[in-house]
């Protein structure tokens, strides 16, 4: 048998945000190349998704299942998958995927292709495009030999308002899996700083990352954020280092944003950063660098040295 | 404990790449290296794993002679001893073929913890440490924040989205793949930097511990992605520059 299989990731039967961006992946990939298109759902129920147009829907069923672990998941897709023989499997490249994707491919003697953001069929072939040097290049990689191939597809790269609609069957899938297989044992899950900034309300924000150098730095752009009327935020190595609290943190370990206007401030553009913010309305990059993947996604840029164009900037605003 | 702490030099953050003439993979001849940064922080929580609970600090690099620098600097910082996996380059191997190769160089160390930062600033697979630890067939957890150890088990806590932390059991030997700036960096001190002179670097060949198993996947040819937006750029002297975006965000994209 053949086709594409999109592994969706739930928790407590709610499905995970960037599930049906890999499921939309999937359909694309499955149109393109003539293949039926197929779903798994470990340790959920495939309720969600009987509305879009897929073969089937695999939901994996085990009381260890329940709570997530790489050796179950892996244990429990790996037999999935040798039953079902798909060409592909995709994922959304979630914190979880990371955690047991690579290893399940491992086990089949597969290499998985991470965090794809683009792609095309050559020749018949699937070429995949991803990410390399933090965003500054990219590469087109290919699968080699035998399927299963597998991918994990980027946040934002497809679009779950894609999904194409019709109808699917859900077949229970029985895993064959027991206690002692499982070497991980997965605790409580908690939060740890109460939210006391919403990032998410606020229609200007002006965010701040390395480029501020020192944490003595940080008034100048909280001075550019009082001219907007906006928040400030910053970038993950900022409030690693403490210099703002991890209530201001945009990206994929912080908040995600979607304001009237971004502006970031000595922000390199990693991915973890752009997928908290890419969704802005108009964003607007300061940083020196005039190959930093921040300006692929900025509407305006502005190249140079940020402790000139700051207070420049706060000086042209006061300008009627 | 016995830890092994997989470190890799790359290129330096602020570095001016270039694509060389194979298309393949970037201009390196002119470049500063840097360690890893998520493999600073890996690095660190080894040697803090150390001093609480003694043993010894192994790094183990895969890279061509060059990255003898980033090995020197480890050693500087206190790890032990090395082993060095002599490397054609940064860029041909697959994470599983590299993964493969590790694991044969460290079948004689029998490590009870290994660690390694969760992702690489070059290839950004995100990968090398979840596949070392299903090659050497060890339990693993990614993106953690901190480990305790007790009684031949570790607590550690994985950092997960939008906020949530989980805390995990897990049994030594074990693979973990370390999140940045979860603790500070140590410096070298002058001391380090002497000794690290005088400790052992074992140096294996990439080539004598390759195995057949072919590739699955090829990286075809690299280079600049196209702007995905139209961007208006402004690269003039401060003043006017600043004058002309306050105009665009008035006038034209009229959000202030």
């Amino acid at each position: 048998m053949s086709g594409v299989l999109a592994v969706l990731e739930q928790r407590d039967g709610v499905l995970h945000k960037m599930a049906l961006e890999a499921l939309a992946a999937s359909q694309q990939i499955g149109a393109a190349l003539n293949l039926p298109v197929f779903a798994a759902v470990p340790g959920g129920s495939g309720d969600a998704l009987t509305g879009y147009k897929l073969d089937k829907i695999h939901v994996l069923e085990h009381e260890l299942l329940k709570d997530y672990t790489p050796d179950g998941y892996t244990i429990a897709l790996k037999q999935l998958i040798e039953k079902h023989q798909p060409t592909f499997v995709l994922f959304p490249h979630t914190y979880q995927v990371r955690d047991f994707a690579p290893k399940l491919a491992t086990a089949l003697g597969r290499v998985l292709v991470s965090d794809v953001i683009a792609n095309r069929i050559e020749d018949g072939k699937l070429v995949l495009v991803r990410q390399l040097f933090q965003g500054k290049i990219n590469a087109d990689v290919r699968f080699e030999g035998e399927p299963p191939y597998f991918a994990s597809v980027q946040a934002g790269a497809f679009r779950a308002d894609t999904l194409v609609a019709g109808s699917a069957a859900v077949d229970k899938f029985a895993v064959d899996l027991k206690a002692e297989q499982i070497r991980t044992k997965p605790l409580d899950l908690f939060r740890e700083s109460a939210r006391a900034v919403d990032l998410t309300a606020a229609d200007i924000i002006v965010s701040v990352g390395r480029g501020i150098k020192e944490a003595d730095n940080i008034p100048i752009v909280k001075a550019l954020a009082d001219a907007f009327g906006g928040e400030l935020a910053a970038s993950r190595p900022i409030c690693d280092n403490g210099w703002l609290p991890m209530e201001r943190q945009v990206g994929s370990s912080g908040q995600t944003v979607a304001p009237k206007m971004y502006l970031a401030v000595g922000i390199s553009g990693a991915i973890q950063h752009l997928v908290g913010m890419k969704g802005s309305k108009t964003i607007v990059a300061i940083n020196k660098d005039p190959e930093a993947p921040i300006f692929e996604v900025a509407d305006y840029g502005i190249v140079g040295d940020l402790f000139e164009v700051v207070p420049a900037l706060i000086e042209a605003l006061k300008k009627p | 404990m016995k830890i092994v702490v997989a470190i890799k030099q790359v290129p330096s953050r602020d570095s001016q790449l270039k694509v060389s003439s194979s298309g393949k993979w970037i201009e390196d001849s002119d470049l500063a290296w840097e360690i890893n940064e998520p493999d600073a922080y890996a690095l660190e929580s080894g040697l803090q794993l150390r001093e609480k609970s003694s043993g010894e600090v192994v790094v183990i690099c895969a890279g061509p002679a060059g990255a003898s620098q980033t090995i020197r600097e480890a050693l500087a910082k206190g790890a032990d001893r090395a082993i060095h996996i002599e490397t054609d380059d940064y860029g041909s191997s697959d994470p599983l073929a590299l993964a493969r190769i590790m694991a044969k160089a460290l079948e004689s160390e029998k490590p009870d913890l290994l660690l390694t930062g969760l992702q690489s600033d070059d290839l950004g697979y995100g990968q090398t440490g979840v596949i070392l630890a299903e090659v050497m067939g060890l339990p693993h957890a990614t993106i953690i924040m901190n480990i305790e150890e007790a009684g031949g088990k570790i607590t550690v806590k994985r950092e997960l989205e939008d906020g949530w932390f989980q805390n995990v059991e897990i049994p030594l030997p074990a693979l973990l793949t370390i999140q940045s700036g979860a603790t500070k960096l140590r410096y070298a001190t002058l001391m380090g930097i002497k000794k690290a002179k005088t400790k052992e670097v074992r140096k294996v060949s990439a080539s004598e511990l390759h195995t057949d198993s072919p590739a699955t996947i090829t990286l075809d040819r690299i280079y600049f992605p196209g702007k995905t937006k139209r961007s208006q750029i402004f690269d003039g002297p401060a003043k006017e520059s600043a004058a002309k975006l306050i105009e665009k965000l008035r006038f034209e994209a009229r959000v202030i």
